[in-house]
């Protein structure tokens, strides 16, 4: 095999149309009856990792999908204009963060995050996406390459380097052909 | 564990600053289902006869229906119930969005109001946490102020904010409690203001509980494609322009003239210009694949919505165009008016004004041109200031207080209700049921199942027939077969098809279903999306509890009844049930008062209107009974209306 082949991998994504949103909930909906135990015995969309950020008087509406935890506030926040509609920074932000209550687990605190509906056997889409019948949200896998830094070498292979690293070459192999003798 | 429903209702002391959080009865749930008909329960138990409804001990009830906060498509109804004051009887009120659903993931399946604050105050909720904080602040703030600013307060935009603004505050008839885009409209809004109850703010984080996960969500999955699917259900004047229908049919200023020939192809045209050059989409509500509301962007006027029929009152009241609502229903809505009653409250005073019953002088400083008047009637109204005052008490009540006349102004109202401004010529028999009947008031809350009008083609009515899945029994298919004339149907179908279409709506009311995607819209292409055959199976994955038809039918009239009863015991006999003089041209007062008699009897009830002793022992409501033979309503001993000697006089 050779090695050098180029790797690609399936990146999943959910491709949000604000346009499309009427701001239903059915996403929050399915989202948390999909992540309850056992599987669809509750409702509760504060344990949604999805969530409509809506305001009707400004017709915002942006569903977004819950991402990294972050320990921290940020220090300084944007806000952008899109066809003349102020939004702030946190419309489009996914973090769990101190700043909001959002994607926490309203009993435990613990930040949640959008694990794509990953199941045995896996969904054909992920379930908020299934559960838009508005197509404000569309399920997209993208082929792509594996950025080099991303090869990242094996367990042995970073020992064998720290120990080159510390002893030389040399000392290395003598050490590893006495040792496969023995 | 309790599924679908939280198993406990929030109790609020006003007076006395107290609040409870009560477990239910499970049996209760099985019996009443929720929604009206929990509400109904309460208002029966706990509020006499004698109780005024602007009295401390009227309560003002926000209750979810039962399958409201899951996962059943469209479930999003919460009933606002309370004794009304406009007329005394139980106020039937619904709000769709995202309140209701949000009480129930806060641990409530619903909130009951009694007593009355010293101040103005409004309510906080944060699952268990709950507090009565000052509202006084916001005293004469508007609805949407009103929303941000208790948002703002608490800290917390997820927050929902169901508020009155001036107008519930003045205890105005026609207040509405907003909340968002929707609405709970026609009777609570003044009796929230006589409570001194601003707002309630309500946040959720619990789960709602589901009997039979698996199938309760393959269902509901499905139920949402199905619907969605749909083209017979929704609202269809979000997306239809063509709304000769209304402008048509319908009667302009205070129910008076019919402009037959009023819509155009030109006007179509330039109004749906006006519609989609200000519009910013569509929105919906609670888990729902219907987006019914319309959401406007007027210039110099906050963003608002609006849906359905919401859409013509202003300018047919004040015979102008859409702009003219477009321009005025931001404001009305802030004001907390309901759009609904309040433009006809508006044409009936100016019509006074015109027949000199009102003079110039009852109106100091208003503008002469229409539109101009309109603007300073809902705010006189919302802030009972001047004849506003007056007018506040709605078109019955106004009419009483100025007297000289007036009543004869009064000429479309039933049981004092304001109802749909319709004259017609010759007497519908079903029509006349549903509107002289009808607990729930207003004629869209009562029909909705059976066809409007017969299919003449008789290949279109057999295919109309066969989809027609939705009828209780085969022999609604049969009447529709045979049916050519829109008033000509044997006497004991137009009795069935009005109990049909009741029985709808109750089950809605109880279940938190919207109309729109159930009781309202099986008349338009017979393809609704929930009926009795589909909706005990939801309820049995939603709830555990077994349904099938025969039980949920029991349900709907336990209900019905219970509610008719806690009128009755309220003084509703017979002579009140009558649809407005002039609704239809040509009237035949024998041959209605049979029918009525006829309906009675198919009910169980007395000549008078009143459910026998056998007919609610029947539907264990034994208790009610038993309270209307000690208050002197019913003996015990009646017969159901066709064996009452009262009626076989009535034929010969």
């Amino acid at each position: 095999m050779d090695i050098k082949e180029k790797k690609t991998r399936i990146v999943k994504n959910i491709k949000v149309d604000t346009k499309k949103c009427v701001g239903c909930r059915a996403c929050e909906i399915a989202c948390s009856a999909f992540h309850a135990t056992p599987k669809y015995s509750s409702v509760n969309t504060a344990r949604s990792r999805i969530m409509v950020i809506m305001d009707e008087v400004r017709d915002i509406f942006v569903p977004i999908r819950a991402g990294d935890y972050a320990q921290a506030e940020c220090n300084g926040r944007n806000r952008y204009v899109i066809d003349g509609k102020e939004y702030d920074n946190c419309t489009f932000c996914p973090a769990s963060c101190p700043s909001r209550d959002a994607f926490k687990d309203p009993d435990s605190g613990l930040p949640l995050k959008c694990d794509m509906c990953e199941s045995v056997p896996p969904l054909e889409k992920p379930m908020c996406v299934d559960a838009c019948t508005f197509g404000a949200l569309t399920y997209e896998e993208k082929e792509e390459p594996v950025r080099a830094e991303e090869e990242k070498p094996e367990d042995m292979e970073i020992v064998f380097e720290a120990l080159v690293k510390k002893h030389g070459k040399k000392k290395v192999l003598d050490t590893f052909t006495r040792l496969s003798k023995a | 564990m309790r599924y679908a429903e939280t198993g406990f209702q929030l109790e609020v002391d006003l007076s006395k600053g107290s609040i409870d959080k009560v477990e239910t009865d499970p049996r209760d749930t099985a019996l009443y289902l929720g929604g009206n008909g929990m509400d109904a329960k309460l208002l029966y138990e706990r509020v006499p006869p004698e109780t005024d409804p602007w009295s401390p001990d009227n309560l003002l009830i926000f209750g979810n229906g039962l399958l409201n906060g899951t996962c059943v498509p469209g479930a999003n109804r919460m009933s606002v119930n309370t004794i009304a004051p406009v007329n005394g009887f139980f106020g039937h009120s619904l709000m769709g969005g995202f309140f209701g659903a949000e009480m129930k993931m806060a641990g409530y399946d619903r909130i009951v109001i009694q007593g009355e604050s010293p101040d103005l105050v409004y309510l906080a909720i944060h699952n268990d946490k709950v507090e009565i904080r000052d509202a006084t602040h916001l005293r004469g703030k508007g609805m949407y102020d009103t929303q941000r600013l208790i948002q703002e307060e608490l800290n917390d935009k997820r927050a929902l904010v169901a508020a009155i603004g001036p107008a519930g505050e003045h205890r105005v008839i026609m207040a509405s409690i907003d909340c968002g885009n929707s609405s709970a409209a026609r009777t609570p809004g003044p009796v929230m203001g006589a409570k001194r109850l601003k707002a309630i703010a309500i946040r959720g984080t619990k789960d709602v509980n589901l009997a039979h996960p698996a199938e309760a969500w393959e269902m509901c999955s499905r139920l949402r494609k199905e619907l969605d699917a749909n083209p017979n259900i929704g609202d269809w004047m979000a997306t239809d322009e063509d709304d000769s229908f209304h402008h048509n049919n319908f009667s302009w200023g205070n129910a008076r003239v019919r402009r037959k020939n009023f819509w155009n192809p030109s006007l179509e045209e330039r109004w749906r210009n006006l519609k989609y050059d200000h519009m910013s989409r569509w929105t919906g509500c609670w888990n729902c694949p219907k987006a019914c509301h319309n959401l406007i962007q007027w210039p110099n006027r906050r963003r608002f919505s609006y849906k359905c029929y919401g859409k013509d009152t202003y300018h047919m009241a004040s015979f102008q165009e859409l702009d003219f609502t477009f321009e005025i229903l931001p404001i009305a809505q802030d004001l907390g008016l309901d759009s609904y009653s309040t433009p006809q409250v508006i044409a009936f005073a100016l019509e006074l004004l015109e027949a000199g019953i009102l003079t110039e002088k009852d109106f100091p400083g208003m503008p002469s041109e229409v539109r101009g008047r309109f603007y300073y009637l809902i705010d006189k109204i919302a802030h009972r200031e001047g004849i506003g005052d007056v007018l506040a008490d709605g078109v019955s009540g106004a009419a009483a207080r100025i007297g000289k006349g007036a009543e004869k102004f009064d000429h479309n109202t039933v049981k004092k209700f304001e109802q749909l401004p319709i004259k017609l010529g010759k007497l519908n028999p079903a029509y006349f049921l549903m509107i002289a009947t009808g607990e729930d008031m207003a004629i869209t809350q009562i029909e909705g199942s059976f066809p409007q009008d017969p299919i003449t083609d008789p290949e279109m009515k057999e295919e109309f027939i066969r989809k027609w899945v939705a009828v209780p029994d085969k022999k609604f298919h049969e009447w529709f077969r045979k049916w050519e004339k829109r008033d000509q149907l044997p006497d004991e179908a137009m009795v069935e098809i009005c109990d049909w279409n009741e029985c709808m709506h109750y089950l809605d009311d109880s279940l938190g279903l919207c109309g729109f995607v159930s009781s309202f819209r099986g008349q338009f292409g017979g393809t609704t999306g929930y009926h009795v055959w589909n909706m005990p199976k939801v309820i049995t994955h939603v709830t555990g509890i077994e349904f099938d038809k025969d039980r949920l039918w029991k349900c709907f009239q336990r209900n019905r009844n219970l509610i008719r009863a806690l009128n009755n015991r309220r003084g509703l006999r017979r002579p009140m049930e009558r649809p407005p003089e002039d609704h239809w041209a040509v009237r035949n007062e024998e041959y209605e008062q049979q029918l009525l008699t006829k309906y009675y009897d198919f009910k169980g009830w007395t000549f008078d209107g009143i459910p026998t002793k056998e007919t609610l022992e029947k539907l264990s409501l034994g208790y009610v009974a038993e309270d209307l033979i000690k208050r002197g309503v019913l003996t015990g001993n009646e017969v159901t209306a066709l064996n009452d000697p009262r009626a076989k006089k009535g034929k010969k």
